[in-house]
């Protein structure tokens, strides 16, 4: 590839375009202009999306990146603007989200002299990124946007971010653009040890109650046949983490529900009576184990992970398989007999059975007065025949939608999990629009969340996205109101709102809406938000102190997870 | 059990990896007793030597999520029985006690130091050793009033026959050709 003189601003755009770059999340400032300036000339070829925060860019792009795969692209100017990105930044790394952010940053002469809007934003973001860099001549942007990306997706992905001085985007250089394809100090993925293979296939032989831990690192590998093959050969139960949801059918016969601490009974409690657990690209977070120190203490534990920090990290492996989910799925299942697992899984059956009596009934099909969120959510995902992309914020409705919405298809869920980032769903919703244009996306949002970022109903709005916003709004921070309730004596400290008009503020940004209060107009209701061309905000007043179930207390052992208070 | 540990970390030389190191450090609330850098015998290659106290499950955990920084080639971490370590410690001492007796020369002698330089008004000592060593030494000469004293961090080898990094470039430069 012969050289041509361009900007580095130029440059910044044409190596995006080069690694297949269509969408970008961003809001411009004085640091980042050039850049902008360049995209003027290649508004056909990348779409941008301004966005009313930086914030709102960051989590738009996280929604694009989990639903398509792709890495997702956030355009910041320096100081305000880049540590706006923060926690969105925070957030992809926590949940193994691949973003390239690229900030503006005062021309180089005055770096570190409190130059008007300087921060030190590559200081400042080392722990919540996979790798950052400051660019500081025009020469270097091809080789490090390629290194950029070829950081974020490879492994277990995450995000990046480039600093970009102003100068280096007003300088010229000779471009030419190589794709970075390795990185001496990184190997972002082993090859798999067949001994370790063999290792892990004698014990799941040899497993009286196996169970296998479905994470996102399924997802992220393309594993989904491979895993639905595998239990379907080994009949072993599988449950899902907050992020493994939609890698396998919601209604796969093989599929015992949740972990975690607002998990299904059966997968929580039977933890502690499995003798194998086989953990397939997930972390073993606090929210899935309880009390580590009895987590899982009949069980050996095969880990399979990429990230090789993951392992005996929270829990002590006896065989870990480092590598790509899908390539060791597919060596095991060559290698592990045929079984049925029953008496098993009819211990899973009991614990559903349980479950469904104690709480799941009274959440969908209430017979009280007020509504309930579990009611809300079954009829949205009925009536998109579990098809949806299904996005949430972070409390009550998170737990309530990933409990109770159905999936059919991977990609469907996009959640913040690590993190726990108030404020994520409406520009994640924005961005899973975008990202998979041609799905029906419902965002379930919290009344307190959806104030964190309200404003990204203008993006929605000018961008003409048909999100479908489902607001559950009870008028409290509810997660919080309901430990209170159960672990701090009913002291409902500054957890209740007075809130806003929230149908009359999505008119004000032109999205119609409309509020629901009754059982039985919930049904149309839904109908209305679904059925309308473009985007559309339904609000539904539920009852006020719900609480979810079941629940793993903060450090209690997963067996001792509770049905009702 | 918590015990001294000596980490080597051997990283590319990019802006900013100290502090990418060093927070692995402050995540897992682990004070840092000594930190030395420099380039290693490979050129372009930097070595850390890291002195901490954890118990060995930390050490494993604080050397994986170093490894896992991009610009890091390789970690390590050993105890102290399996590494030749050394500081080097300088001494800044009057000058009018050594006029007065010879009590100081015979310090220096039995503690096998040297002096770097004399002046009219001081003399500079410098001993290489272990910390207990560079530490007695100045308990010594602090009967003179030492004017400043300075340790460096540890600088240390490992005992074993094999040289695991050698092998772990050899490994690392067969993976990458073979992407080629």
């Amino acid at each position: 590839m012969t050289a041509k003189k361009v900007t580095g601003s130029q440059a910044l755009i044409l190596s995006l375009m080069e690694e297949g770059v269509d969408t970008i999340f961003g809001y411009p400032g004085g640091a980042i202009m050039p850049v902008y300036d360049a995209l003027y000339d290649f508004d056909k070829e990348v779409k941008h999306i301004l966005t009313r925060h930086e914030q709102g860019a960051i989590h738009g792009a996280q929604g694009y990146a989990r639903v398509s795969g792709k890495p997702g692209i956030v355009l910041a100017t320096s100081g305000p603007g880049a540590t706006n990105l923060m926690t969105g930044i925070a957030d992809a790394m926590i949940d193994s989200t691949p973003l390239v952010c690229i900030t503006g940053q005062v021309a180089e002469p005055l770096l570190g002299t409190d130059a008007f809007q300087e921060s030190d934003i590559v200081g400042m973001s080392i722990p919540v990124t996979k790798w950052n860099y400051q660019i500081t001549t025009p020469e270097e942007i091809p080789g490090v946007i390629a290194q950029a990306f070829y950081i974020a997706t490879t492994g277990r992905p995450g995000p990046v971010l480039i600093d970009v001085t102003k100068d280096a985007q007003f300088g010229e250089l000779d471009y030419k653009y190589e794709k970075c394809t390795k990185i001496r100090s990184y190997v972002p993925e082993t090859s798999i040890d067949p001994h370790q293979i063999k290792a892990a296939a004698e014990l799941i032989n040899e497993a009286k109650k196996p169970l296998l831990f479905v994470g996102q690192g399924i997802i992220i590998s393309h594993a989904e046949e491979e895993v639905k093959a595998f239990i379907e050969k080994t009949g072993i139960p599988a449950a899902w983490t907050l992020l493994g949801l939609s890698a396998l059918p919601t209604d796969h016969p093989l599929n015992v529900g949740m972990l975690g601490m607002h998990g299904n009974y059966g997968p929580n409690k039977l933890t502690n009576e499995a003798d194998l657990i086989i953990a397939v690209g997930m972390r073993f977070d606090d929210r899935v184990t309880g009390k580590v120190s009895e987590y899982a203490k009949k069980a050996k534990i095969i880990h399979i992970e990429i990230d090789p920090a993951e392992i005996d990290k929270i829990v002590k492996t006896d065989v870990a398989v480092l590598g790509d989910a899908k390539k060791a799925l597919k060596m095991l299942i060559d290698n592990v007999n045929p079984n049925n697992h029953e008496n098993w899984h009819n211990e899973f059956k009991k614990c559903d059975a349980i479950e469904n009596e104690k709480v799941i009934q009274k959440d969908l099909y209430p017979t009280k007065p007020g509504l309930t969120m579990g009611e809300a959510v079954r009829i949205v995902s009925e009536k998109t025949n579990n098809e949806a992309i299904l996005v949430t914020d972070v409390g009550q409705h998170q737990m309530i939608a990933q409990r109770y919405f159905g999936f059919k298809k991977s990609r469907s869920n996009v959640t913040s999990g690590g993190l726990g980032t108030m404020g994520f769903c409406l520009p994640a919703a924005m961005g899973a629009q975008l990202g998979a244009p041609d799905r029906t996306v419902v965002g379930v949002v919290g009344d307190g969340g959806f104030q964190m970022t309200i404003q990204e109903l203008g993006t929605i709005a000018q961008n003409k996205l048909p999100v479908k916003i489902m607001l559950l709004n009870n008028n409290f921070l509810g997660m919080v109101r309901q430990w209170q309730q159960l672990f701090f004596e009913k002291r409902y400290s500054f957890t209740e709102l007075h809130n806003p008009d929230f149908i009359t503020i999505g008119k004000g940004f032109g999205i119609p809406g409309h509020t629901v209060d009754k059982r039985e107009d919930l049904d149309a209701s839904i109908k209305k938000m679904l059925d309308h061309d473009g985007p559309y905000l339904l609000e539904v007043k539920i009852e006020k102190e719900d609480n979810v179930f079941p629940m793993v207390p903060t450090g209690a052992s997963v067996s001792d997870v509770i049905l009702e208070p | 059990m918590r015990k001294e540990y000596i980490l080597t970390v051997y990283s590319e030389n990019h802006i900013g990896l100290l502090t990418r190191i060093t927070n692995v450090f402050t995540r897992r609330k682990t004070n840092i007793d000594s930190l030395t850098v420099s380039e290693s015998a490979l050129q372009g290659i930097y070595k850390f030597t890291i002195v901490i106290h954890c118990t060995d499950a930390m050490a494993v955990k604080l050397v994986s999520q170093i490894e896992k920084q991009i610009d890091v080639l390789k970690a390590f971490y050993h105890t102290n029985e399996e590494m030749i370590f050394q500081e080097i410690a300088l001494y800044k001492v009057p000058i009018e006690p050594i006029y007065e007796s010879d009590t100081i020369e015979k310090i220096v002698r039995k503690a096998g130091a040297r002096i770097l330089e004399i002046t009219k008004d001081y003399v500079v000592i410098e001993k290489t050793g272990h910390k207990e060593d560079t530490q007695a030494l100045f308990e010594e000469l602090n009967q003179f009033k030492v004017m400043q004293f300075i340790r460096s961090g540890r600088v240390a080898i490992t005992r074993d026959p094999i040289e695991r990094l050698s092998e772990f470039l050899k490994e690392r430069d067969a993976f990458l050709t073979s992407l080629d």
